[in-house]
């Protein structure tokens, strides 16, 4: 299996899926001429030209707006965000218009699209540039949320998000474009909605997905096993729609569950997960549920309070000792 | 405003139908007829209760819809604002599906999912119907963008009230639209009011179309209230578009009748009633029976008439959509997202 880069992988999903079908085409800020702001459209402007790779104006709402109206005509726009702090320029577009369009026209259109672009915090970015905004778009029923840890996923989850029927919010990291990792040979897809166990365990559940499943939650796995803890990490991949069963039938096995977001806690996505195991695996929890998320702050830009907020290796240690109630009290 | 009524006024003994065919024009007169027949009855229905939520009415603006969408094919593609009965009427949706929808009734437009601010009809080429100010010119421009992109010969109308014309979406479509050179001809109503808000007191500008200078865009002014105009300019515009694919501003000059909405009062605190009344002379249907009438294309006679047939449809409409049934509650979970095959 060849190995490659997270931003090569979206561009072999981009590049595959425009070669296969003339109704995809890429639109955003500097994806064409400039060759993408973190270059995962490199070489596509060549490939497929300005028609179909276009540089827009600083204007989110606008194109993403174009984007929704191409779609309703028959198109299959990918829209890029330089980052999705900026989608939220476009919420209006988003959630009132993309969301909503098949349902409120009684099903006389729809919008097939993905809008594109990483999130969450990178390197002292400070507030505004360094959200991660996944629990405002899965609260929004009509949107899919997907959030891809790795360049095998990336690449399959990208090219099922374009072939899907309805908006796609699709969510990288600009951390992660350069991790490597193996890729299938040709063509795949991987299914939206469906999560993945990455290491099998007995004693917890650790729920984490994006950066947080590879940064944080994946090494915490690490340390805990050389404590002793056997830990069950599991990336769902799909924020919406989720793969609830995945999660509550580890939970029935360990009995314990932490779920670790980039994001706060108030109406995080842990919250949600929290309730839906609460719900249907009350009976087989043996602790209360954890969660560890950034600090309920606007994320600062100081390197050593940038740490302080984000979740962290520690943390998600912390979090496991106390659901197996090994902190001592 | 005043200007152009009179040289209206002073063109209605002259020839000025165009040498468009008399069925068209006949057709015009029974259209903006029906709507405001239509919208009549809905305010009937709102005061009862039967039609909920917000109810924009259009009353004294029909001859821009009729007008601008006699200018284009069933091709063509329309989306305007949530004032939208007379586009979605002049677009050729049967009244029986408006009038249900405004019930809530599962024979409606959206089969009671979008309610009268949100009527769409895809077999017409009716992309809605949009309730946030602004939020569809962006996907007017997308419209056009995928025309262009298909190289077809068509055109998008994109209706907006004169209120929209100072958010931010439509700077970033005017731009991207002349910028690309998209097809559509983007169409201001201006009322004068944005709800209860003259231009006068919202833009720095008042001569809504001259804002298509900052774009590099193609612009015209029109006096709303005569279809004829309307359809020539609009046709001008979708002609050139439909050679060029650039796009144009009309800014139509309009008044509504009404108030904004169902719950608000005709005049109120913002406009006199000798506002209101001074505007209803110029009303757009008038105005045109006298010219059918002076050149000698309709009668007495046929007036009589089509008050009587367009009577009829409207009674039809209320009798369909009464009768016909709720939406079941399993539609509650429907055409929220659609299905994927992954292919």
């Amino acid at each position: 299996m060849p190995t490659v880069s997270f931003r090569e992988a979206l561009n072999q999903a981009m590049d595959e899926e425009m070669a296969r079908d003339e109704r995809v085409f890429l639109m955003g800020e500097e994806v064409a001429y400039y060759q993408g702001a973190y270059k995962v459209s490199q070489g596509l402007l060549q490939k497929y030209g300005d028609r179909r790779i276009v540089d827009t104006p600083i204007a989110e709402e606008g194109f993403v707006g174009i984007g929704i109206g191409a779609a309703m005509v028959g198109l299959r726009p990918i829209i890029e965000v330089m980052t999705f702090n900026f989608s939220l320029v476009a919420y209006d577009q988003i959630v009132n218009h993309a969301a909503k369009m098949y349902s409120m026209s009684g099903g006389h259109y729809y919008v097939p699209m993905v809008i594109r672009g990483p999130g969450g915090a990178a390197h002292m970015l400070a507030a505004t540039h360094s959200q991660s905004l996944e629990s405002l778009y899965a609260h929004i029923p009509g949107l899919k949320v997907v959030m891809p840890s790795n360049p095998k996923d990336g690449k399959g989850l990208l090219k099922s998000a374009i072939r899907d029927e309805n908006p796609v919010i699709f969510i990288e990291s600009e951390m992660m474009y350069g991790d490597k990792g193996e890729i299938p040979e040709g063509e795949y897809t991987i299914p939206i909605g469906v999560g993945e166990i990455k290491r099998e365990g007995t004693d917890v559940t650790i729920v984490a997905w994006s950066k947080m499943l590879t940064r944080v939650a994946g090494k915490a796995v690490e340390e805990l096993a050389g404590m002793g803890i056997s830990a069950e990490l599991i990336d769902p991949r799909t924020i919406r729609p989720m793969d609830w069963d995945l999660i509550v039938n580890s939970v029935k096995k360990t009995n314990r569950l932490v779920v670790v977001e980039e994001g706060w806690p108030f109406a995080g996505v842990g919250a949600q997960i929290s309730h839906e195991v609460m719900q249907r695996a009350f009976d087989y929890l043996d602790a209360p549920i954890e969660r560890v998320t950034q600090e309920d702050v606007p994320l600062p830009y100081a390197h050593n309070l940038e740490v302080a907020s984000l979740p962290s290796v520690e943390k998600v240690v912390k979090a496991v000792k106390n659901v197996m109630y090994q902190n001592g009290k | 405003m005043s200007t152009s009524t009179t040289e209206v006024e002073q063109k209605n003994t002259s020839s000025r139908t165009m040498g468009l065919p008399k069925k068209t024009l006949l057709k015009w007169y029974d259209e903006m007829l029906l709507i405001r027949r239509f919208e009549e009855k809905c305010a009937q229905l709102y005061g009862m209760g039967k039609i909920g939520g917000f109810c924009h009415l259009y009353n004294g603006q029909e001859a821009v819809s009729t007008g601008s969408i006699g200018a284009i094919t069933e091709n063509d593609y329309v989306i305007t604002a949530y004032r939208d009965h007379g586009h979605a009427i002049s677009k050729g949706i049967d009244p029986n599906a408006i009038m249900a929808e405004m019930l809530g009734k599962s024979t409606g437009t959206t089969k009671g999912k979008g309610g009268s601010m949100h009527l769409f009809d895809h077999r017409k080429n009716f992309l809605g119907g949009h309730a946030i100010v602004g939020g569809h010119l962006p996907i007017a421009a997308g419209v056009a963008f995928a025309i262009k992109y298909r190289n077809e010969q068509k055109v998008i109308l994109c209706y907006m009230g004169d209120g929209a014309t100072n958010i931010g979406s439509f700077h970033e479509s005017m731009n991207m639209a002349s910028l690309w050179k998209l097809p559509v001809i983007f169409i201001i109503e201006n009322n004068r009011y944005g709800m209860g808000t003259s231009v006068e007191r919202s833009s720095a500008v008042t001569d809504l179309h001259k804002r298509a200078v900052s774009y590099n865009m193609r612009d015209a002014v029109i006096d709303g209230h005569d279809v004829l105009a309307v359809y020539k300019a609009t046709k001008e515009a979708v002609d050139h578009a439909k050679r060029t694919h650039e796009p144009t501003l009309l800014e139509m000059r309009t008044f509504r009748y009404r108030g904004h909405s169902m719950s608000d009062p005709i005049h109120g605190h913002y406009r006199t009633k000798d506002e209101v009344e001074s505007q209803k002379k110029l009303d757009p249907i008038e105005l045109f029976a006298d010219i059918l009438r002076t050149e000698g294309l309709a009668d007495a006679s046929y007036f009589k008439d089509a008050e009587k047939r367009i009577k009829k449809i409207v009674e039809e409409s209320v009798t369909f959509a009464e009768q016909s049934p709720e939406p079941p509650l399993e539609e509650l979970y429907t055409d929220v997202y659609r299905e994927s095959t992954g292919e």
